[in-house]
């Protein structure tokens, strides 16, 4: 009886790191790449309507002109839209390392394109910890 | 590659955007996840359109 205990509480611990793990892998692999945390979590439709929603905001912003920020130490607003974009994960580090994106905003539009490619960044976000939540089972 | 829509058509697809992610990250059942990403929606536009009339407004 004790030693069944002690597997049934060892068998817990194991599950439980692995669905630790599970669920950091969602968050980081969500963050890299929109929706797929939520495919390693198993909710494939919901990673792919993440995956359109967040991928076709980023290129549009791209499409529309928008300013890709990089790394800084200036204005608090250039930091926080570095944040912001890099929030994109792979889709930002392609698109800044294929020089996409320009310097400073030369249209209307374009003012609209850098709004796109930060917000793109900061929904990635939530969705990667929608991931994490869903993969510790706070979440349905 | 270059887009360039109006103000009002970067306004419905932010909303757009924006509510799919909100829906589906802030509830749990898929029909709470539409009725909140159609009212998430629906502020987006009102909230934009409400906001250009008061600019136009103040400007008078």
């Amino acid at each position: 009886m004790a030693s069944h205990v002690h597997v049934t509480a060892k068998g817990g611990a194991q599950s439980g790191a692995s669905s630790s793990t599970l669920a950091y892998g969602a968050l980081v692999l969500g963050w890299l790449v929109p929706g797929a945390g939520h495919f390693l979590v198993k909710r494939p439709i919901r990673g792919l309507l993440l995956f359109l929603a967040i991928t076709t905001m980023f290129v549009l912003g791209v499409a529309m002109q928008g300013k890709l920020y990089s790394p800084n130490t200036g204005e608090i607003l250039n930091i926080l839209g570095f944040i912001g974009d890099l929030g994109s994960g792979l889709l930002y580090i392609v698109a800044k390392s294929l020089d996409y994106g320009h310097l400073a905003v030369q249209v209307a539009t374009a003012d609209y394109g850098t709004k796109f490619a930060v917000v793109a960044g900061l929904l990635n976000f939530i969705a990667a910890i929608d991931a994490h939540n869903i993969g510790i089972g706070r979440k349905a | 590659m270059t887009f360039a829509p109006s103000h009002f058509t970067a306004v419905l697809l932010f909303a757009t955007f924006a509510s799919v992610v909100f829906g589906i990250t802030q509830r749990s059942t898929a029909a709470a996840m539409v009725k909140y990403g159609l009212y998430c929606f629906v502020l987006f536009v009102v909230a934009v359109v409400g906001a250009g009339w008061a600019m136009w407004l103040i400007r008078r």
